[in-house]
């Protein structure tokens, strides 16, 4: 099985902080990681290679920096890392973004999954995945929290909103995958040593059968007009107490206050 | 649109540097540089106070007709051979931006024997609608759905599309975006018209929540997006009202994914989108098996147990359980949070949504 592992970089959101009085976010000190949901995807695809044979590309899309989240996945146990980079990809929203990487996907070769974190946390989108899916023509299946292949033959589980659709499908597909999928492996420092030493590959517009106006800035149908930090709006009331017994009995009053026990 | 900083006049102060929410300013021998980090923005325009950065307008090089596309549509979802309210409250603000536009407001509906539920879309304010019947939309897939989307859009070109943010309309629309090559806004909170363009004005929330964006799609249509269920009111029905009913052919021939199951596993714990009452817990809990508390507390109430993201990204709480900008916005008479949660953005912003 021939199956490509979409990863993103980006800031770790939970460690973000807004300055109080610009109100404008603080980045400095924040750790660029490879997309939590992303990391599953790479376990995923890491287990079906474990059992079913095959290779486990890793591909990301940004700057040279985004070589450092390819070899955190090469260092849990993906074969090949491939980074897409150049100038002219720049500002890419994300019609531009999948257009780039279906491109570069079809330049590997022959692929028979991709598999893609349901969103990225810096911009939780969850468009890049199905996007790539119909620039290649391929099936889709989305928010995915289970995989069985049986030859060309896929079996999935997919959350939906009041629990879970049982979907079948055949290679190639792309699927988009939920943190409950799996609990992403730690790599080994052997692992780590080695894919440190490793050279990544670096695909570049001119390596690619792209038409320029359908990249970055260029390409990208949506454009951010403002930005700006929403408002902080705390309501409700804090029931503080010495004790966590005299918090709750406080609690418990008001509750009944509210006819609500 | 790029934004530029003119060297010459950069004193390198580094006022931009911070102002970027993408990092996209760097310090290059004493004068700001823009990487390919840079999405145009524009935050660093306004904090320069020598004026050295500018945002360029690029060449038009797509140019559309924008003037052959009208109206604004709603994709209406169904569950269970029902209309989600999610549609009907995209059909409310819908009507408005076809109000402010002067344009007319239609609902889509897809499905297997749906003909009957017209009437219900127009109550909730369409002046139109396309309908699509055929028995390969019994359930949503996302080739028979995008097909029709998609063929639908070249034929009446509408300028607007909303969809719910559901799992299936962050499924579809992406996907129909993409064949009609135009611009989608996820998970949007607001909708306006940008008054200097007379565009929709999309207001989504970014960093987990940390940042606010508001997006245009100025030269591509029709103009996308997606919005999160509860943000906006159900309007009132009006049962009186009628519409243009507009009946198309299904031209779907190949649907490759096969629906073998349906599993419903939700019960009033988590159904957090219609609760009036809901415990809530995060990290604060310690660990997952604390949730016991706030489960216990949730049944005495009769109300949902909410979670916060970082409790559900650790694995504490599944997905379905989360309250907020990255999860489910909720719209309880009585929000129960733990310490912690209240502290964050998240919830503050999530409050915002309560009815009291």
């Amino acid at each position: 099985m021939e199956i490509v592992v979409c990863v993103k970089q980006v800031p770790d959101t939970t460690e973000v902080k807004i300055d109080p009085v610009t109100n404008t976010l603080i980045r400095q000190g924040v750790p660029s990681i490879v997309n939590p949901f992303d990391k599953n995807a790479v376990e995923a695809a890491i287990q079906l290679k474990e059992k079913h044979g095959g290779k486990v590309t890793v591909i990301s899309m940004g700057p040279p920096q985004a070589k450092d989240a390819l070899k955190e996945c090469l260092a849990m146990g993906a074969d090949e890392a491939l980074l897409v980079s150049d100038r002219a990809f720049g500002g890419a929203d994300t019609l531009a973004t999948s257009y780039t990487l279906a491109a570069a996907i079809r330049k590997i070769g022959k692929v028979d999954m991709i598999i893609c974190g349901k969103q990225a946390i810096d911009g939780d989108t969850a468009q890049v995945g199905p996007e790539i899916a119909e620039h290649l023509d391929w099936a889709q299946v989305t928010c995915v929290f289970k995989i069985e292949v049986d030859g060309q033959k896929v079996r999935l589980e997919r959350e939906h909103d009041e629990g879970y659709e049982v979907i079948e499908t055949q290679m190639p597909v792309l699927l988009t995958v939920l943190k409950s999928i799996n609990e992403p492996r730690y790599s080994t420092v052997k692992g780590t040593m080695k894919a440190n030493r490793r050279e990544i590959p670096v695909l570049t517009a001119g390596d690619m059968e792209v038409d320029p106006q359908h990249l970055g800035l260029k390409g990208s149908p949506t454009q951010v007009r403002r930005i700006f930090t929403p408002k902080q709006r705390v309501q409700g009331e804090l029931i503080q107490a010495d004790s966590s017994r005299a918090a709750a009995s406080m609690l418990v009053q008001k509750l009944s206050e509210a006819k609500l026990v | 649109m790029a934004v530029k900083v003119n060297k010459e006049e950069c004193i390198g102060c580094g006022a931009c540097v911070s102002s970027c929410p993408f990092g996209a300013l760097v310090m290059q021998e004493d004068k700001a540089d823009i990487t390919e980090a840079c999405t145009a923005c524009g935050a660093c325009v306004e904090v320069c106070p020598v004026s050295a950065i500018a945002r360029e307008a690029e060449e038009k090089t797509i140019s559309i007709d924008k003037n052959e596309y009208k109206d604004v549509w709603v994709f209406i979802e169904l569950a269970e051979g029902q209309i989600k309210n999610v549609a009907h409250e995209l059909l409310g603000e819908g009507r408005k931006l076809a109000d402010a536009m002067g344009q007319k407001l239609a609902g889509v509906l897809i499905g297997e024997g749906v003909e009957h539920l017209t009437k219900d879309v127009f109550a909730s304010g369409a002046d139109k609608v396309y309908m699509v019947e055929g028995s390969e939309f019994k359930y949503y897939t996302t080739d028979g759905f995008t097909t029709v989307f998609a063929e639908l859009i070249k034929t009446y070109k509408p300028s607007v599309i909303l969809m719910g943010a559901t799992n299936d309309g962050r499924d579809l629309g992406p996907r129909v975006a993409c064949r009609v090559g135009t611009g989608l806004t996820a998970d949007c909170t607001n909708l306006g018209i940008d008054e200097q363009t007379g565009l929709v004005a999309w207001t989504r929330p970014a960093f987990g929540g940390n940042i606010m964006a508001t997006i245009l799609c100025p030269e591509h249509r029709p103009q996308m997006g997606t919005v999160r269920p509860k943000v906006f009111k159900r309007p009132e029905q009006d049962f009186s009202r009628t519409g243009e009913f507009v009946r198309v052919k299904s031209t779907v021939k190949d649907i490759r994914t096969r629906l073998v199951d349906i599993v419903r596993v939700c019960t009033t714990a988590c159904n957090l989108e219609e609760a009036e009452i809901i415990v809530s817990g995060g990290r604060g809990m310690g660990k997952p098996e604390n949730f016991a508390l706030i489960e216990e507390l949730a049944g005495v109430l009769g109300g949902a147990v909410g979670a916060s993201r970082a409790a559900v990204d650790a694995g504490w709480k599944p997905h379905m359980h989360q309250v907020g900008q990255t999860g489910k916005t909720v719209g309880p008479k009585r929000m129960l949070p733990s310490l912690r949660q209240l502290t964050t953005v998240l919830l503050a912003m999530s409050w915002k949504y309560c009815r009291h």
